[in-house]
C-alpha cells in the first residue's frame, strides 16, 4: 500500500497575523511559517502506519510557491520516503487544489490520501471532501483515530454531538484531526537524511488543470473592535440588564 | 433563482441551528427551499414548513439516511441542484463534512463559513481563526456555501405553511459503511457550541472555588470555560481553556470572572454575543470588551448572582 | 542510554551574526570544512533583536559583494539627530558636537534578523549545515577537560522529566573546535567562563536590558533614513539609558530603548520605564496614528574590553557577544561581532591545518580594528557612573579632545545583581496606566512576539533554591524579577495572605534579564524545548 499526505505551508499559528494597509490581504512578508499544524498530524499517521508495516511508501505532496517545499522536507524528516512539490504562485482556492491532488493521484495511484482536517490560514476546510469527490472515494474527515483493516479503514470522526465512528473502503480520503496523535521532532540525522531524500519539482501548468481563482477577495479587514459596554452597579442590576435588556437569560 | 437549504436534524427534530441558516439562507434569496434526507423523518419535514420564511419542503426518506453520510447525501443534492442558485447549509461538523463533496462535483468553488451576507453574491468570512474578515465574492453561477450559525438569528419556527414535496431516494454508497455514533453525554454543554460559558480566572484562588461557578453553570445550562492562567495554576483541566491556545468559543453569552483579559483570552471569546465581567480591578482589560461591566468581589457577587436568577421566574436554557 | 554521536570540523552554537560570520568564513577558507550550526529558534532570525544601525566594514570584509546579491542591507542613514530630553522639553544637540562613535553617516538602517537570514542564505549555499529549533543544551568534555562539543537538548520530555510519546533523545556534536555564539549571556558561554576562569583580572561585566517595538507610522511623520537618539526622562540622572528612534523602510520605525542593568532602584521597571518615554511630546507626535506592529526585548553587553573574558580555551572559542564585543558607546555590536566571527575562523582553520594554538585567536583579536574600537570606548560607560551630566562631560573630553586615548582606564566596580538597594530605602515608582495606543502592557505585548512554548515541558527557569524568592527577596526587593523581566514572567500572587512566587515561563522571549539582574543569582536560565521563545519578524 502506498499512501499519499498533502501538506500546506501557513503562518505559524503563534504568530499574530497582520492585515496590510491596502487590505489586500495579511501580511506574509518577514513572518515566521511552518507546516498546518493538523496536516503534521496526517503525516505522523502515515509515518505510524507504515512503521506498522502495513504501508510500503508514504510520500508527501505539496502545491505553492518555491518555500512551500520546506514542508514537504519536514515530512521527509519525520519519515516519509519521497515528497513533490507541485509549484505554483499566487492563491489556489481548495477546488483548485483538490483538482491538482487529483492529477498527483492519477500519477502515483496511492491507497490513501491523508492531510489535515483544515488550514489555519484561509480556515476552508474543504479540500479532502472535493479530492475525494472529485475520485469517487469515500472520505472520512476530522479523524481522531485510525484503524488499518484489510480492505477498509476504521476510523473515528471528531463531530459536534461527540464521536462518530465508520468505515470506509480502501482507496480513500482521510482528513486528520488534532487528536489523531502526537507528531513526532525530527531528529537531526534524520534532517540531513531528509535532504537526500527524492523531492520531485512539477510547474502547475504542465498538469493541465483550471487554476483560475472563482472567488474574488474584495477586501480583508481586521475584525471590529468590540465597544466597551457599561458598568453595572450590582448584581442585581446585572441580572435585570442580561433578562430583559440583552436577553440572554 | 431559488436557495436551497440542507436540513439538518436527527430524523426526529430540527437542529436548532439549521434555523440560523435559514436566516442566513433567506437573505440570499427569499425563495427558500429545504432538503430534507433522514430515515423516518416526517416530523421534521412538517415542523420545517411550518418556519415563517420557508417556501418549499423536500422530503427524501429511507433507512439508508439514518446516518449523515456524505457519499449519500451527495448525489441527491447534485441532483436538485439544477433549480438552485445557492445551496446552503450550517458549518458545523455536519454541513462541513457535506457541502465541499456536492460543490467539487458541480465544479464550484465553496464558500465556508460566512458571517454575514452582504448581497446574494458577496460575503463576510473570517479567515486566521477570526484575526481577519475577508470579504469575498463568487463569480461561479451556482454557489455553495455554509454558514456560521452563531452569526444570525434563528429564524421563527412557526408562522409558516410551506408545501411539502417528497422525492425519490437514490442509492446506499458501497464505499463505507457507518458502524456508530457515541453522543458525549454530559449534565453541561460543550465549551464550543453552548448558549452560555461562564469562565473562571486567576481570580478564583483555588480549585474549589471554582464550585462557585459550575452553581451558575448548572443553573444556567452553561459550560464552564477558564484562562489559561487558571488552567497553568492547577485550578480545572485544560480542557476548560478558552483563547489563543485552548478552544474559541462564540455563545449568546460569556460571563468572565476573575479573568483580567489577558489578550490571548480575548481572542478565543471576543466574538461572544453578550460579554459580561466580573472582577474587582476596575482597570482590567476584560472590561474594554465587556457588554457588561461589574467591579466587585467575586466571592460577594458570584453567590448573590446565584440567588438573583433562583428569583427569576423563567430561565432560557 | 549513551546519545548518538555526529562529529564536525567545527560546531557553531547559536545563528547570529558573529556565528554566521565564523561558518561562511570558514566555508570560505577552505569548502571541504564540515561544518555545523545550530540555532535554537524555530528559523534563523526568529530571536535576534536588535536596534539595529549597521557599519558595514565587517560585511565588506566578509562577502564584499554583498550588494549584489540583493542583501537586506538597503535602507543608508541620512540625517541624524541627538535629543536630550526633560519631562515636557527637548533639546537638540548639535551632531557636529557629538563624539564620533555617534555618528552614522555611511551606515545602514536595518533589521538584523533578516540579516541573519540572509546570512544563512548564503551560508547554506557554501554547505554549511544549519539547524534551526535545536538548542545545544549541554557542554561535552573530553578526558583532558578540552572542550569535545555540545549535546542537543533532549524533546519530547514533559514538566515532571518524564518521557512522553514524541520522546527523542538530544544528540552529541563533537567537533575540532566548538564555537560559542549564543550572544549576550549564553548560558553554555555562562559556564565556560566560569570553568576556565576566563574573566579572572577582568572587571564583572555588565549588561542592559534593550527593549524595541516597530511601529508604522503615517507617511507625514517619516523620514526613511533618520536616526535618532535620545537621552534624559524619563530615567533619573543615575540611571544609564536612553533610546533609539530609527525610520526604516515601508514606513516603519525601530523605536527602541536601552537601560543599564546596574540601576539600583528595585521599584524600577524597565518595562514601564520605555513605554512612558513613548508619552514624551518629541516621541509621541512621531508615532500618534501610527500602530504597533512587534515588539520584543534582549539583554545587551555594555562591558567593553575592561570585562571582555579571555575568549578562547581548549577546544572552544567564543565569539561576539557570547564574550562581550559590543561597543556600548557606538551602540552597535553587529560589526564587531562579525568581525569577531572571521577572526575564529581563520583561527580554526590555521588550528586544523598548521596545529596552531587557538590562542591565536585573541592575539589575531587584539590587533584588529575591532579591538581599537572597544579600546576607544572604553571609559565611556563606566564614566556614567557619575551620573548623566558627568559623565557626558568626561565623554566629550575623552573622544572629542582625546579620541579615546586617555592614559588610564576606568573600571566597572559591581556586578549587575549586586546593585539593588532595599526596597524600603528606596522611593516606589508610579507609572502611568497603560491607554493601549501609545503605552501597552506586558501582555499583550508578548502577544506581538509570537512566543510560545510547547506545553508539558520542564520549566526551564530553574530556581536555586525555590524558597528565595518569598523568603528573602519579595521582603528585601519586593521581588524586583516581577518588574525586570520584560514579558510578566514571574509574578507575585497572594492567597489567603500567603504569597506564592509563579513563574509563567511559556511567556519567556529568552532576553536572558533574570539570569543576570536577580539579586542572589538564583534564576538560572537553560534551554527549553527547541522551537520555542519568541518568532520575532524583522526586529
Amino acid at each position: 500500500m502506498k499512501i499519499l499526505v498533502a501538506v500546506k505551508r501557513v503562518i505559524d499559528y503563534n504568530v499574530q497575523v497582520r492585515v496590510k494597509e491596502d487590505n489586500s490581504g495579511v501580511v506574509t512578508e518577514n513572518i515566521k511559517m511552518s507546516t498546518n499544524p493538523p496536516d503534521d498530524n496526517a503525516v505522523e499517521e502515515a509515518v505510524k502506519i507504515k512503521e506498522s508495516g502495513k504501508v510500503k511508501e508514504v510520500i508527501a505532496v505539496t502545491v505553492g510557491e518555491e518555500k512551500a517545499q520546506e514542508t514537504v522536507r519536514k515530512a521527509l524528516a519525520v519519515g516519509v520516503d519521497r515528497g513533490i512539490h507541485v509549484k505554483s504562485e499566487g492563491i489556489l482556492e481548495p477546488l483548485a487544489v483538490s483538482k491538482i491532488l487529483q492529477k498527483i493521484v492519477e500519477k502515483e495511484k496511492p491507497d490513501l490520501v491523508f492531510m489535515g482536517k483544515q488550514a489555519i490560514d484561509d480556515d476552508c476546510n474543504q479540500t479532502g471532501q472535493m479530492l475525494a469527490a472529485l475520485l469517487n472515494w469515500p472520505q472520512a474527515t476530522f479523524a481522531s483515530k485510525i484503524v488499518v483493516k484489510d480492505k477498509s479503514l476504521e476510523v473515528t470522526r471528531e463531530i459536534d454531538e461527540g464521536l462518530e465512528t465508520i468505515e470506509v473502503n480502501i482507496p480513500s480520503v482521510i482528513t486528520c484531526d488534532l487528536r489523531l496523535n502526537e507528531p513526532r521532532y525530527a531528529s537531526l540525522p534524520n534532517i540531513m537524511k531528509a535532504k537526500k531524500k527524492p523531492l520531485e519539482q512539477i510547474n502547475v501548468a504542465d498538469l493541465g488543470v483550471d487554476t483560475k481563482p472563482r472567488i474574488e477577495q474584495i477586501k480583508v479587514e481586521e475584525p471590529p473592535k468590540r465597544k466597551s459596554g457599561i458598568k453595572v452597579a450590582n448584581v442585581a442590576e446585572l441580572v435585570q440588564k442580561l433578562k430583559n435588556e440583552a436577553k440572554v437569560i | 433563482m431559488s436557495v436551497l437549504l440542507i436540513a439538518e436534524h436527527n430524523n426526529k427534530e430540527v437542529k436548532p441551528f439549521t434555523l440560523n441558516a435559514v436566516t442566513a439562507a433567506s437573505q440570499m434569496d427569499q425563495d427558500l427551499h429545504v432538503l430534507v434526507i433522514g430515515n423516518k423523518a416526517d416530523e421534521v419535514a412538517k415542523s420545517l414548513s411550518k418556519v415563517s420564511n420557508i417556501k418549499k419542503v423536500i422530503h427524501i426518506d429511507n433507512e439508508i439516511y439514518e446516518n449523515y453520510l456524505a457519499e449519500n447525501f451527495t448525489p441527491l443534492i447534485v441532483k436538485q441542484s439544477a433549480n438552485y442558485s445557492h445551496i446552503v447549509c450550517s458549518a458545523n461538523t455536519f454541513g462541513k463534512n457535506l457541502m465541499p463533496r456536492v460543490s467539487a462535483l458541480l465544479n464550484t468553488s465553496q464558500v465556508s463559513d460566512i458571517i454575514k451576507v452582504i448581497s446574494p453574491d458577496t460575503f463576510l468570512r473570517p479567515i486566521y481563526a477570526g484575526n481577519a474578515f475577508a470579504t469575498v465574492k463568487s463569480m461561479d453561477q451556482k454557489k455553495c456555501i455554509t454558514i456560521r450559525p452563531t452569526s444570525f438569528d434563528p429564524a421563527p419556527s412557526s408562522g409558516g405553511s410551506a408545501e411539502i414535496v417528497k422525492e425519490e431516494p437514490g442509492e446506499s454508497s458501497p464505499l463505507l459503511k457507518f458502524i456508530k455514533k457515541e453522543e458525549v453525554k454530559s449534565d453541561r454543554p460543550e465549551l464550543g457550541t453552548a448558549r452560555v460559558v461562564i469562565s473562571g480566572g486567576r481570580g478564583m484562588q483555588k480549585a474549589e472555588n471554582f464550585k462557585l461557578i459550575t452553581a451558575i453553570a448548572d443553573k444556567l445550562n452553561a459550560a464552564v470555560g477558564a484562562s489559561r492562567a487558571a488552567v497553568d495554576a492547577g485550578y480545572i483541566t485544560n480542557d476548560h481553556q478558552v483563547g489563543q491556545t485552548g478552544k474559541v468559543v462564540v455563545p449568546d453569552l460569556y460571563i468572565a470572572v476573575g479573568i483580567s483579559g489577558a489578550i490571548q483570552h480575548l481572542a478565543g471569546m471576543k466574538e461572544s454575543k453578550v460579554i459580561v465581567a466580573i472582577n474587582k480591578d476596575g482597570e482590567a482589560p476584560i472590561f474594554s470588551v465587556a457588554d457588561y461591566g461589574l467591579e466587585a468581589d467575586l466571592f460577594d457577587a458570584l453567590p448573590q448572582f446565584l440567588e438573583e436568577l433562583n428569583k427569576l421566574n423563567t430561565i432560557q436554557k | 542510554m549513551s546519545k548518538e554521536v555526529m562529529e564536525y570540523d567545527a560546531v557553531i552554537v547559536g545563528g547570529g551574526p558573529s556565528g554566521l560570520a565564523t561558518a561562511i568564513k570558514l566555508k570560505q577558507l577552505d569548502s571541504n570544512l564540515n561544518i555545523c550550526l545550530l540555532e535554537k529558534g524555530s528559523e534563523i532570525g526568529a530571536h535576534i533583536l536588535s536596534g539595529n544601525v549597521f557599519e558595514t566594514k565587517a560585511l565588506d570584509e566578509l562577502i564584499p559583494n554583498w550588494k549584489e546579491l540583493n542583501s537586506p542591507v538597503k535602507t543608508k542613514v541620512t540625517k541624524e539627530k541627538f535629543l536630550f530630553l526633560g519631562r515636557h522639553k527637548s533639546l537638540s544637540w548639535p551632531t557636529w558636537l557629538l563624539p564620533s562613535v555617534q555618528k552614522n553617516h555611511k551606515n545602514y538602517i536595518i533589521s538584523l534578523a533578516n540579516l541573519c537570514r540572509w546570512l544563512a542564505e548564503q551560508a547554506e549555499k557554501l554547505g554549511v549545515e544549519i539547524f534551526p529549533g535545536f538548542p545545544a543544551s549541554e557542554i561535552i568534555y573530553n578526558q583532558d577537560g578540552s572542550v569535545k562539543g555540545i549535546a542537543t537538548q533532549d524533546m519530547g520530555v514533559d514538566k515532571d522529566g518524564n518521557k512522553k510519546d514524541s520522546y527523542q533523545p538530544g544528540m552529541e556534536l563533537y567537533a575540532k573546535v566548538t564555537v560559542f555564539a549564543e550572544g549576550c549571556r549564553g548560558h553554555l558561554g555562562k559556564q565556560l567562563i566560569k570553568k576556565f576562569n576566563l574573566d579572572e583580572g577582568k572587571n564583572p561585566q555588565q549588561y542592559g536590558i534593550g527593549f524595541k517595538e516597530i511601529w508604522e507610522i503615517s507617511e507625514k511623520n517619516h523620514q526613511e533614513g533618520l536616526v535618532m537618539h535620545t537621552a534624559g526622562w524619563p530615567l533619573d540622572n543615575n540611571t544609564y539609558g536612553g533610546s533609539f528612534v530609527y525610520h526604516a523602510e515601508n514606513k516603519q520605525i525601530f523605536l527602541g530603548y536601552v537601560i543599564g542593568l546596574d540601576y539600583k532602584n528595585p521599584h524600577l521597571s524597565p518595562f514601564d520605564e520605555f513605554q512612558r518615554f513613548k508619552t514624551h511630546p518629541a516621541i509621541k507626535k512621531i508615532i500618534e496614528g501610527g500602530k504597533r506592529i512587534s515588539y520584543g526585548a534582549r539583554a545587551l553587553i555594555e562591558g567593553g574590553i575592561q570585562s571582555l573574558p579571555k575568549m578562547f580555551m581548549p577546544g572552544a572559542l567564543l565569539v561576539g557577544c557570547n564574550a562581550g564585543t559590543l561597543n556600548m558607546p557606538k551602540i552597535k555590536g553587529s560589526h564587531t561581532a562579525m568581525k569577531s566571527g572571521i577572526i575564529a575562523a581563520e583561527t580554526i582553520n590555521e588550528h586544523i591545518k598548521e596545529n596552531k594554538d587557538l590562542s591565536i585567536y585573541e592575539e589575531k583579536f587584539k590587533r584588529s580594528w575591532a579591538y581599537k574600537e572597544l579600546y576607544a570606548a572604553r571609559n565611556i560607560k563606566p564614566s556614567f557612573g557619575w551620573g548623566l551630566i558627568p559623565g557626558i562631560i568626561f565623554t566629550g573630553i575623552d573622544q572629542i579632545l582625546f579620541r579615546g586615548k586617555l592614559p588610564f582606564t576606568l573600571k566597572h566596580k559591581h556586578a549587575d545583581h549586586e546593585t539593588l538597594k532595599s526596597a524600603n530605602k528606596m522611593p516606589k515608582i508610579d507609572y502611568p496606566k497603560y491607554d493601549n495606543i501609545i503605552t501597552f502592557d506586558k501582555t499583550s505585548s508578548v502577544y506581538l512576539t509570537g512566543t510560545n512554548h510547547a506545553e508539558n515541558q520542564p520549566v526551564h527557569l530553574k530556581l536555586t533554591n525555590p524558597n528565595l524568592p518569598i523568603d528573602y527577596t519579595l521582603d528585601k526587593f519586593d521581588e524586583p524579577a516581577q518588574r525586570y523581566c520584560p514579558v510578566g514572567v514571574y509574578e507575585i500572587q497572594r492567597e489567603n495572605n500567603k504569597a506564592k512566587f509563579v513563574i509563567n515561563s511559556q511567556n519567556c522571549i529568552h532576553c536572558k534579564t533574570c539570569d543576570i539582574k536577580e539579586p542572589s543569582q538564583n534564576i538560572n536560565w537553560v534551554t527549553p524545548e527547541g522551537g520555542g521563545g519568541p518568532k520575532y519578524g524583522n526586529m
